[in-house]
């Protein structure tokens, strides 16, 4: 996120799109409550009705895979209607002009030929977003988990860099992360391009720090993103150690997973149950868990926190750092002799430039934002005030493009995919805890009371959907939060293992798969 | 802070828009509340933080009473605190307890401990018949003693304006009020999504964590520990203190100074932490055998056949046939060791982590 959590609370005019806040993120969700109680308006652009539609002023709903298409129509209107902020585009960004010259073909009337919404009300979201003194804008995996999740993040970056709604409070551009470390995850330099501290790993000086740092030669290509070493195992890929993802729900396609992990010489799960993936190991190694384990973490808001272990681990269970270091001991690597998680963590601060600030006593209070970049530094609530990183913001002249599958008469019904409220992810904790199940013990998917009619499908009866990839058997429930021709359904319960179905493509930069648009046939039993 | 006023006989500092209990307590006044919750909006139900303010004919409520400049206000003379234990002695009246486990809820020992520092013991002064009647919910969760109320609204209030979901709603008046749901029927039928705030706001322990109640024989002398920490789930990152006895985790409360959530929380962070406990986990390491079967083992051989796989693979086909992929829930220490394990142990940048999917 660009703007502190806080600042959810004082926006004049909200813009959710692709974020379902309320089921998946729903303690941020009570900061824009908050905000719409104090009278800001809120616009919400999603494929479904869900929760925030029904708080909405304006709710915008597109055909799934249309954002990019949408977010242009609105920056064509608040172009044609002036209401952009020139001097923060003179200030502060670099290619407007061009981006001008290239919106002036994307009207909303052609949007609306895309998206299915309503022209005016494209025009209406442009010019309260446009005319807005503190215009934010919040997005989740609904704008990512497409072929054109870069172009769609692109575009929303046109829309807060043409209007100038960033580097303020209550402003920004804000994605939520989903969960509780992943963003330290990459922080850490867990990405095949970068170090930690996103220092780009081509890069001759980062090269040559790292070197130093460890030792040893450092590669100078970057590495291949997790997709492509899924689809190149058992070819060049060989071994695999996995900590602490269920890769086999969680991905797309499982079959193609599935048939990538057997494939592998040697694959080592860590993690703290006997997941689906674990199953498919040579070698599965016992974590501590959540509550048993010290460490740090890094939230949505770039707030770096301490974990606390507040139980003994469960029977022989090690921490994650713990059993790296005895593999990495076992194998001669050097820099792996540590004994507890505070030195590991200090390592990565004195490596990494936005954590430069911070060691293991200085993050006890959770006060930092990073970037910290130096020991009196206070941290960085706010991004991209006085200038952005990189220099100047760029406008990207994105272009619509189609999703990889589209419907057709073998497929004719939208598929999109999520989380639910109960239950996260693909249910290792929350399928075991307690009282869970009272609020939802099973997955459905959600149709809408028109299409089950001409679907000749039923109410709570089970049904047949299929994909290109495969079909599943799931139980259809009634609702009009799906709107004619879309349906829904979460990944979170293994017997209705959704992910068989979805995979069909991957943006060519993030490789994140398109997990929210899928055409599916849906038929009775 | 611009403006002065007087507090018990001494000058204090305060800013415009500051209530007078707000500017008491930041100089340490312990001014009785029982519907008083600091994130919510003044309501001035209770009465027990009235203060004596030189003016003016009666006592005033300090929770909703702004300080102005040259306000000269006394917070605990003989009278003041003698309508208080009156007002007291009349709540605890109506209450078919006082005292009540800890692990009902985040603040649910305000009124026993008001009951202690204001001495009422023994024979009542005061009798009353209960106001409130409990209700059968058959949720998990949540708990609804409504013999316990005392109408405070804190749960009414909480849920509307720090939830947003305007799931609790109150029925009747006078003594008859009552604090139900929309229709009166089961929190899982209303708006409810079960986040916790009305339990952890609760005063009196009338609405219960259910689910902590579970340890409440085993805690029932003790008050639990806890730890503060940060919520395992989405990437919010809300505080919350761990609940702990006996090396087991009995309950979760929200951190009413957690800067990502002030208090707040939603199902998952308040009720789904017992993964952690459950039998399902792992405890030993495991090995396939010739079998083709996962076999417990001890540690020294699956972390021997673990690297043994790693030197072989590299040995053969190189130093990129092996990746690795960090997760995203376990802490930075993980992943950061998991990026150095493939950088500077077999040369490579093929690592990632559960991002993309």
């Amino acid at each position: 996120m660009s703007n502190p959590l806080v600042d959810m609370q004082k926006p004049d005019v909200i813009f959710c799109i692709g974020t379902n806040m309320t089921e998946c993120h729903p303690v941020a969700a009570t900061g824009l409550k908050k905000a719409i109680a104090r009278g800001a308006k809120l616009i919400v652009a999603d494929p479904r009705r869900i929760g925030l539609a029904e708080m909405s002023d304006l709710f915008l709903p597109l055909r799934v895979g249309s954002d990019t298409a949408l977010l242009l129509g609105m920056a064509h209107v608040i172009a044609r209607e002036g209401l952009i902020d020139e001097e923060f585009i003179k200030d502060r960004t670099t290619g407007f002009d061009e981006f001008f010259e290239h919106i002036s073909q994307w009207t909303p009337e052609w949007a609306e030929t895309i998206t299915g919404v309503p022209a005016r009300d494209i025009e209406q979201a442009a010019v309260w977003y446009g005319t807005a003194d503190r215009g934010a804008i919040y997005y989740t995996l609904g704008i990512t988990e497409h072929i054109c999740g870069v172009e769609n993040v692109q575009s929303l970056c046109n829309l807060a860099l043409m209007t100038g709604h960033v580097g303020r409070e209550g402003t920004g551009i804000n994605p939520m992360r989903g969960q509780n470390n992943i963003q330290g995850a990459g922080d850490s330099g867990a990405l095949p391009n970068n170090y930690p501290g996103f220092q780009v790993v081509t890069d001759p000086e980062h090269q040559a720090k790292f070197k130093a740092a460890y030792g040893t030669e450092v590669d100078l290509e970057k590495g291949i993103t997790k997709v492509t070493a899924l689809e190149l195992c058992g070819d060049s890929i060989h071994a695999m150690l996995i900590d602490g993802e269920n890769t086999l729900l969680s991905d797309p396609d499982r079959e193609h997973c599935e048939h990538a992990l057997r494939s592998l010489e040697h694959l080592v799960v860590i993690d703290i149950f006997l997941t689906e993936t674990a199953e498919l190991a040579d070698v599965v190694l016992p974590a501590t868990a959540w509550g048993e384990t010290d460490g740090v973490c890094t939230n949505t808001e770039r707030r770096v926190q301490r974990l606390r272990a507040a139980v003994p681990p469960a029977g022989e269970s090690k921490p994650d750092w713990w059993i790296i270091c005895q593999i990495a001991q076992r194998l001669g690597f050097k820099g792996f002799d540590f004994d507890e998680p505070k030195p590991i963590f200090n390592e990565l601060c004195q490596l990494s430039p936005i954590y430069a600030g911070l060691d293991w006593e200085r993050i006890d209070k959770s006060e930092y934002q990073w970037p910290v970049p130096h020991k009196e530094h206070p941290g960085t609530p706010r991004l991209h005030e006085e200038t952005f990183v990189n220099g100047r913001g760029i406008f990207s002249n994105v272009h619509y493009r189609d999703p990889a599958e589209t419907i057709s008469e073998d497929f004719p019904v939208w598929l999109t995919t999520g989380r639910r409220l109960q239950s996260y992810h693909t249910r290792t904790q929350t399928g075991r805890a307690q009282g869970i199940d009272y609020l939802l013990s099973e997955e459905s998917l959600e149709v809408n009371p028109t299409d089950i009619e001409t679907w000749n499908l039923a109410d709570g009866e089970w049904c047949k959907m299929s994909s290109a990839r495969g079909s599943i058997t799931i139980k259809v429930k009634a609702t009009n939060r799906s709107p004619r021709g879309t349906v829904f359904a979460s990944f979170s319960f293994a017997d209705v293992p959704v992910n068989l179905l979805t995979g069909s493509g991957y943006d060519p930069i993030t490789h994140t798969a398109e997990l929210k648009v899928c055409p599916v046939r849906v038929e009775p039993l | 802070m611009t403006h002065k006023m007087e507090i018990d006989g001494v000058e204090v500092a305060f800013s415009e828009g500051e209530t007078i209990l707000e500017v008491a307590q930041r100089y340490e006044k312990e001014i009785p509340t029982l519907c008083y919750d600091p994130r919510l909006e003044p309501f001035g139900g209770c009465r027990l933080c009235i203060v004596e303010l030189e003016g003016a004919r009666n006592p005033v409520a300090s929770c909703t009473t702004k300080a102005t400049p040259g306000m000269v206000v006394r917070t605990a003379t003989d009278t003041i605190e003698a309508y208080r234990k009156t007002l007291l002695e009349m709540v605890i009246s109506e209450n078919r307890e006082v005292d009540v486990s800890p692990l009902r809820g985040y603040a649910s020992g305000e009124l026993t401990d008001l009951r202690d520092r204001y001495e009422i013991h023994g024979n009542p002064r005061i009798t009353g018949a209960t106001s409130g009647m409990s209700k059968t919910d058959e949720n998990p969760f949540i708990l609804r003693d409504y013999e316990l109320c005392i109408s405070c609204y804190r749960c009414v209030r909480v849920c509307a304006e720090q939830e947003g979901d305007h799931a609790i709603n109150v029925m009747n008046r006078g003594f008859h009020t009552q604090i139900t749901t929309e229709f009166d029927g089961l929190l899982k039928d209303s708006a409810c999504t079960f986040c916790g705030q009305c339990i952890q706001t609760c005063p009196t322990g009338a609405l219960g964590d259910k689910k902590a109640l579970r340890a409440a024989d085993e805690v029932a002398d003790t008050v639990p520990d806890k730890t503060r920490t940060i919520c395992p789930y989405c990437g919010v990152g809300c505080s919350v203190d761990v609940l702990t006895n006996n090396e087991k985790i009995v309950g979760i409360h929200p951190a009413m100074d957690g800067p990502a959530n002030q208090g707040a929380l939603c199902v998952k962070g308040q009720f789904a932490y017992d993964f952690v406990q459950h039998p399902d986990r792992l405890k030993t390491p495991l090995i396939r055998g010739e079998d083709g079967e996962l076999h417990e083992t001890t540690w020294k051989e699956a972390l021997d056949k673990a690297a043994e796989g790693y030197r072989k693979v590299s040995a053969e086909h190189g130093r990129y046939s092996i990746y690795g992929i960090a997760s995203g829930r376990a802490p930075s220490e993980a992943a950061y060791l998991m990026q150095k394990f493939i950088r500077a142990g077999f040369g490579s940048n093929y690592i990632d982590n559960c991002s993309r999917a």
